[in-house]
């Protein structure tokens, strides 16, 4: 009786806490994390036009092997006109992962991030007409990825490595995959300060840009991406420039396997 | 960057109320939940020698851990068990079963590798010999709270009360002798940093540890696939009478070793091909897995978590490093 009277009283308590909350388009969460309006609210702007869409296909393993290093694949090819995704977890001390600007590539992305607890991941697409459209996927993990110090620090020679790129492009299949070697510290491991890239943009040789990631710091350390693009979208050779918070610059010319 | 006020006035009530929620129902359902005990059956493979076969399955609720093999070896001090399992009641359960073959009980203990379902049980036997390679008890001292700490979340009640208690002599000599059996010692890797295969000398039962498995996908959390694949070589000469393989049935031809040697390869070339390819993590999951190793225990998670383990040093090695 006690612990009932406690639910009720609690009860109470939320239905208040949500009237807070109330995001002006009350979508129904198939994950019911109790935290999805707060985010639809303070990450997403609390939009006017904003639903869950299936066609924004979020794959990722259900379980997270490495919380260091989750894989996930982002698919809102399917939405047309698409201006920008953005990427963030229900839970974890910094929700947002990243945001991607398909310039001129497709709304595709692969990318690895670090998970801190069991949560869904959401995608939420935003067309050009501002309309929003949400895709997510949950992860279990054991967790602590993001008050881990990263690993580059095991290695005394990091320092050398900052900002290289490994990569290609495969202009006939549309696709290029990099990977920047940075320790992307998320400033909650011991008493390393926030060190993370905060902006990746990819151009053709023409200064034509293809597309653009916003990073925050949940993204892996040595970020991993693919971006995917139409036919004939991709040239032989992309430059991939960039800086992080302490002004670091990024700048590399990826080839395909051909040229290099 | 939010309005944290709010949100966490969300969150804390929400997650009280999960708290009540549980309290109202925990004790319904503890008295539902069937005991947990693990139904240990040592089948007799050699003279002297027992296997104790675990469930090709990854851990979960129900089979409790119980995945791994293990080996009994009768000695004239008493029973010598290879592998201790995933948890104090396993241990305690096979201390059971020792006591029942032997009036003398356990006499000693080896552990093949550090991983935790090979030497979690060790607790119960911790004023016995417990014989590892050094490497097996650097590893352990270091990795046993993490491991546990994941054990415990997989596992849950089964769990209860085990502490990682690792290996407490390290083997230096190429021989151990219990009483009057002779175990012969090779100190290998691969499968982690130190593996250890034991081969008993009477009846040539060779007992691998995870260096080879049967119908069941082998792991890779620290795995090096090239040592690995030298290690089977090594094996592969000795030309046991029998394997008792890490997992997986009871290896009277040599199959595991084979088996195992194959599936690594197809794992480096894979993973390879897919990093020139440029193919992302989850890409690379979806991968169709060969008629041969599709129906292996625990497919096709253990290969997802391959790709995890593995990919992201394979394709820095394969990508170009591209000019500045």
């Amino acid at each position: 009786m006690k612990h009932l009277i406690a639910a009720l009283a609690l009860f109470a308590f939320t239905s208040q806490a949500s009237a807070l909350d109330e995001a002006k388009v009350k979508l129904d969460d198939p994950f019911k994390t109790g935290i999805w309006s707060y985010h639809q609210k303070n990450i997403l702007g609390d939009p006017e036009n904003i639903r869950f869409d299936d066609r924004v296909v979020v794959k990722a393993p259900a379980s997270a092997e490495d919380s260091l290093n989750v894989p996930v694949l982002v698919d809102a090819t399917a939405i047309p006109d698409v201006k920008r995704i953005v990427l963030f977890v229900d839970y974890g001390p910094i929700p947002k992962i990243l945001t991607y600007w398909p310039e001129n590539a497709q709304p595709k992305l692969a990318f690895r991030f670090k998970i801190d607890q069991a949560t869904p991941v959401r995608a939420a697409v935003e067309t050009h007409s501002g309309s929003w459209h949400v895709g997510h996927t949950h992860i279990d993990a054991a967790g602590g990825g993001c008050t881990v110090p990263a690993l580059a620090y095991a290695s005394d020679d990091w320092e050398e490595h900052l900002g290289k790129v490994n990569g290609s492009v495969w202009p006939g299949r549309g696709r290029m995959r990099m990977i920047v070697d940075h320790p992307m510290d998320t400033g909650l491991a011991g008493d390393i300060p926030l060190f993370i890239i905060e902006k990746l943009q990819v151009d053709d040789l023409s200064g034509k840009k293809l597309a653009h990631i916003e990073l925050h710091e949940p993204v892996n350390e040595d970020p991993a991406f693919t971006l995917f693009f139409e036919d004939g979208g991709l040239s032989d050779k992309v430059r991939v420039h960039g800086r992080d918070n302490n002004g670091n610059l990024v700048d590399a010319i990826v080839g395909s396997p051909k040229t290099q | 960057m939010t309005d944290a006020r709010s949100g966490l006035t969300r969150r804390r009530a929400v997650s009280l109320i999960g708290t009540a929620a549980l309290a109202l129902t925990s004790s319904a359902s503890l008295a539902a939940r069937p005991k947990l005990v693990y139904d240990l059956m040592p089948v007799q493979v050699a003279d002297g020698v027992w296997m104790i076969e675990g469930t090709t399955e990854y851990f979960t609720n129900e089979n409790g851990g119980a995945i791994v093999n293990c080996a009994l070896i009768e000695t004239d001090t008493g029973m010598v068990i290879v592998d201790t399992g995933p948890s104090l009641r396993y241990g305690e359960a096979l201390a059971q079963i020792a006591a029942q073959m032997s009036v003398s009980g356990v006499a000693a203990i080896f552990n093949t590798h550090h991983h935790p379902d090979h030497y979690f049980g060790n607790q119960v036997f911790a004023d016995k010999p417990i014989y590892a390679l050094p490497g097996t008890r650097t590893a352990a001292l270091r990795d046993g709270d993490g491991f546990s700490d994941n054990m415990y979340r997989l596992l849950g009640d089964w769990m209860r009360g085990t502490e990682p208690v690792p290996p407490n002599q390290g083997i230096s000599s190429s021989t151990v002798s219990i009483g009057k059996r002779e175990f012969v010692i090779y100190p290998l890797e691969g499968h982690t940093g130190a593996d250890l295969a034991v081969l008993d000398k009477k009846t040539g039962t060779l007992i691998t540890g995870d260096l080879a498995f049967l119908d069941r996908a082998p792991t890779t959390p620290s795995a090096d696939l090239g040592k690995w694949g030298e290690s089977i070589d090594l094996l592969t000469t000795v030309n046991a009478a029998a394997i008792i393989p890490g997992h997986g049935p009871f290896d009277k031809t040599g199959r595991s070793l084979v088996q195992t040697k194959d599936y690594l390869e197809w794992i480096e070339e894979t993973l390879q091909t897919a990093a020139g390819e440029g193919l992302s993590m989850v890409e690379l999951m979806d991968s169709t897995i060969p008629k041969r190793f599709v129906k292996m225990g625990a497919m096709p998670q253990e290969f997802h978590r391959s790709v995890s383990h593995l990919y992201p040093d394979i394709e820095r090695k394969i990508l170009p490093l591209s000019s500045q």
